[in-house]
């Protein structure tokens, strides 16, 4: 049976995910088993039948316009892994022009 | 020479407590020694606060003083499994990634708790953001089944179910997104239920594949399972797909006159893989129920098989998208390494993040990405109506589905740790109930010659917790399964 392959590199990257050489050897085989078993699922006749995103929708769930209490923002940094001035402090983004 | 107190059932430490017999902080008390003394061998606890309990014990010995006691489940203690936010308390869902997070809130099911009195015990081992099936991919600790230290207790909700199979609490909170309440209870030989989805809020449980998340309760017993879905149950405004569907009185239908029900088994679904000997505790289940006057229904589930490559597209797909909120930059661990922030990203959720759950980003990332999303993604959505109408089907002539919990008991440790496959398969019988987003009750029915406990799994109607609960009271009633306690 042929093998479905996994550009790992390529989805690595979507996910934003470093992975090792070893990881990406590992995942690449492990993948490739788990599409293939994935391909039980061309055998269905699928034609007609509508997708299902979820068992019960329910639709437009709109709160009351009413303000209500918040973090404060010191309750909203109480995890951030480093912050100065009430902010969370990241890496430059933008380069210097 | 009375039990003693850690081996009581939740009911049973109602009664007492109502009848003034003992102080939720002896209660309380006695959770906490029976932790201390055997949790060297289980390790079910990812973190536990003894002055807190007895500080929310002593709250609650203090409304009942006073007349004013919350309910049935004041005074009691429950244990939380790691996935569930308690304001002040730690949150890591078993990863590096959180490993210093601390919850800013409570969930709703948490503030429902409360409100009932419940004494809040602990956090509980997982497997790592619930993926897994065995607890092995917890990045902190192992967990063992209480029945054979060297075996898993299932998982994800693997700590919760070891912590009530050990006595550490007479009660638990686990969440199931493929079967992760419902096939760890299995192999602990304790109760399990999967409420519809919906049933319960999903707000302030960590986020896995929220199609099919839902919280419910992990208990020795029926009637403890029905008492703490009572809890729990009910619509919230903060979670969008919470149903305002009407909560019926589950302690009531437990305790109701035994009826005679429909039940559907699906034998063209136990196939490959069934083990002999949970095979044959399945057949005396069937047996028992016809012998009680139920009527026995043989029913096919067409697209049964097909639920493992639904759910684990539809999972990890939903999966990869919640995850990307671990980004190190708000809340979660930042590597140090990083060069600029992009690069933040990658290398904190490398370092963070463990195996198992890198290959599930992977793999969700992948069958949504472009070119894949109609083969896969749209593909399993569409197959995920077919399985739903498999059940809406033998709904028409059947009150339940009767099938094992899980194939096997309890495997050894490391058995299936390299083959994500292998493991996938433990939660075949379990999967598919989420999919089509059905209520699913696990309840011990057997031991193995190796003394391993079996488990039954009846699936219901949307919203039939109140007949599942009932069913497999008829069960236990008849059975002393429920009342065996591991040796430790």
């Amino acid at each position: 049976m042929s093998q479905p392959s996994v550009d790992i590199d390529y989805v690595a990257n979507l996910a934003r995910l470093d992975l090792s050489a070893e990881e990406k050897a590992r995942f690449a085989a492990q993948l490739g088993d788990i599409l293939a078993y994935f391909e039980k699922l061309n055998a269905v006749d699928v034609s007609g039948v509508e997708p299902m995103a979820h068992a019960f929708p329910v639709f437009n769930v709109l709160d009351d316009d009413v303000a209500r209490p918040g973090f404060t923002a010191a309750e909203a940094l109480r995890n951030a892994p480093v912050q100065r001035d009430n902010q969370f402090l990241v890496p430059k983004v933008v380069d210097d022009a | 020479m009375s039990e003693p107190l850690y081996q009581l059932t939740v009911a049973e430490l109602s009664r007492r407590l109502a009848a003034k017999q003992v102080t939720s902080e002896e209660v309380t008390r006695a959770f906490i020694e029976r932790t201390n003394a055997v949790e060297s061998k289980v390790g079910a606890f990812l973190h536990r606060d003894e002055g807190d309990a007895l500080a929310q014990a002593r709250a609650s010995d203090q409304r009942r003083a006073a007349g004013k006691a919350f309910g049935p489940l004041d005074g009691v203690p429950i244990g939380i499994k790691d996935v569930v936010a308690v304001k002040d308390q730690p949150l890591t869902c078993a990863s590096q990634i959180l490993k210093k997070f601390i919850s800013p809130y409570d969930a709703t099911v948490i503030e429902r708790l409360r409100a009932a009195g419940v004494v809040l015990w602990g956090r509980l081992n997982m497997d790592e953001f619930a993926m897994g099936s065995s607890t092995e991919n917890s990045s902190y600790q192992t967990t063992s089944n209480p029945w054979d230290l060297a075996r898993i207790p299932g998982g994800s909700s693997g700590g919760s179910a070891a912590c009530v199979a050990a006595g550490e609490a007479p009660a638990a909170l686990g969440s199931d997104t493929g079967g992760s309440i419902r096939q760890p209870a299995s192999l602990c030989g304790i109760v399990g239920l999967k409420p519809t989805y919906g049933v319960v809020s999903r707000y302030g449980l960590v986020a896995f594949a929220s199609s099919l998340d839902q919280i419910g309760p992990m208990t020795r017993t029926i009637e403890d399972a029905a008492m703490l879905l009572q809890a729990l149950a009910g619509h919230d405004p903060r979670d969008s797909t919470s149903l305002k569907q009407p909560i019926p009185d589950y302690v009531a239908a437990v305790n109701a006159p035994a009826k005679t029900w429909t039940i559907g088994v699906p034998r063209d679904f136990f196939g490959e893989g069934l083990d002999p000997e949970v095979r044959a505790s399945i057949e005396a289940a069937i047996e028992f129920y016809k012998s009680k006057g139920c009527k026995i229904v043989d029913i096919t589930l067409p697209h049964a098989d097909l639920g493992l490559p639904v759910y684990y597209i539809i999972a990890t797909a939903e999966a990869s998208s919640n995850l990307a909120r671990y980004d190190g930059v708000r809340y979660t661990h930042r590597s140090a390494k990083a060069t600029d922030a992009v690069d933040l990203y990658f290398k904190s959720r490398a370092e963070g993040f463990g195996p198992e759950v890198k290959r599930r980003i992977i793999l969700g990332t992948y069958v949504l990405s472009s070119g894949y999303y109609d083969a896969y993604y749209l593909r399993a959505q569409k197959v995920r109506t077919l399985i739903r109408r498999d059940f809406e089907d033998a709904f028409m002539q059947v009150d339940a589905v009767l099938t094992p919990t899980a194939p096997t008991p309890a495997f050894k440790r490391g058995e299936k740790s390299d083959n994500p496959l292998a493991m996938y398969l433990s939660d075949i019988y379990t999967i598919s109930v989420n999919l089509a987003g059905l209520p699913g009750l696990s309840l011990p029915c057997g031991f193995t010659k190796n003394n391993l406990p079996i488990g039954l799994q009846l699936i219901g109607r949307p919203f039939a917790e109140a007949d599942l609960l009932a069913m497999g009271r008829l069960f236990e009633a008849g059975h002393d399964y429920s009342s065996r306690r591991a040796q430790l």
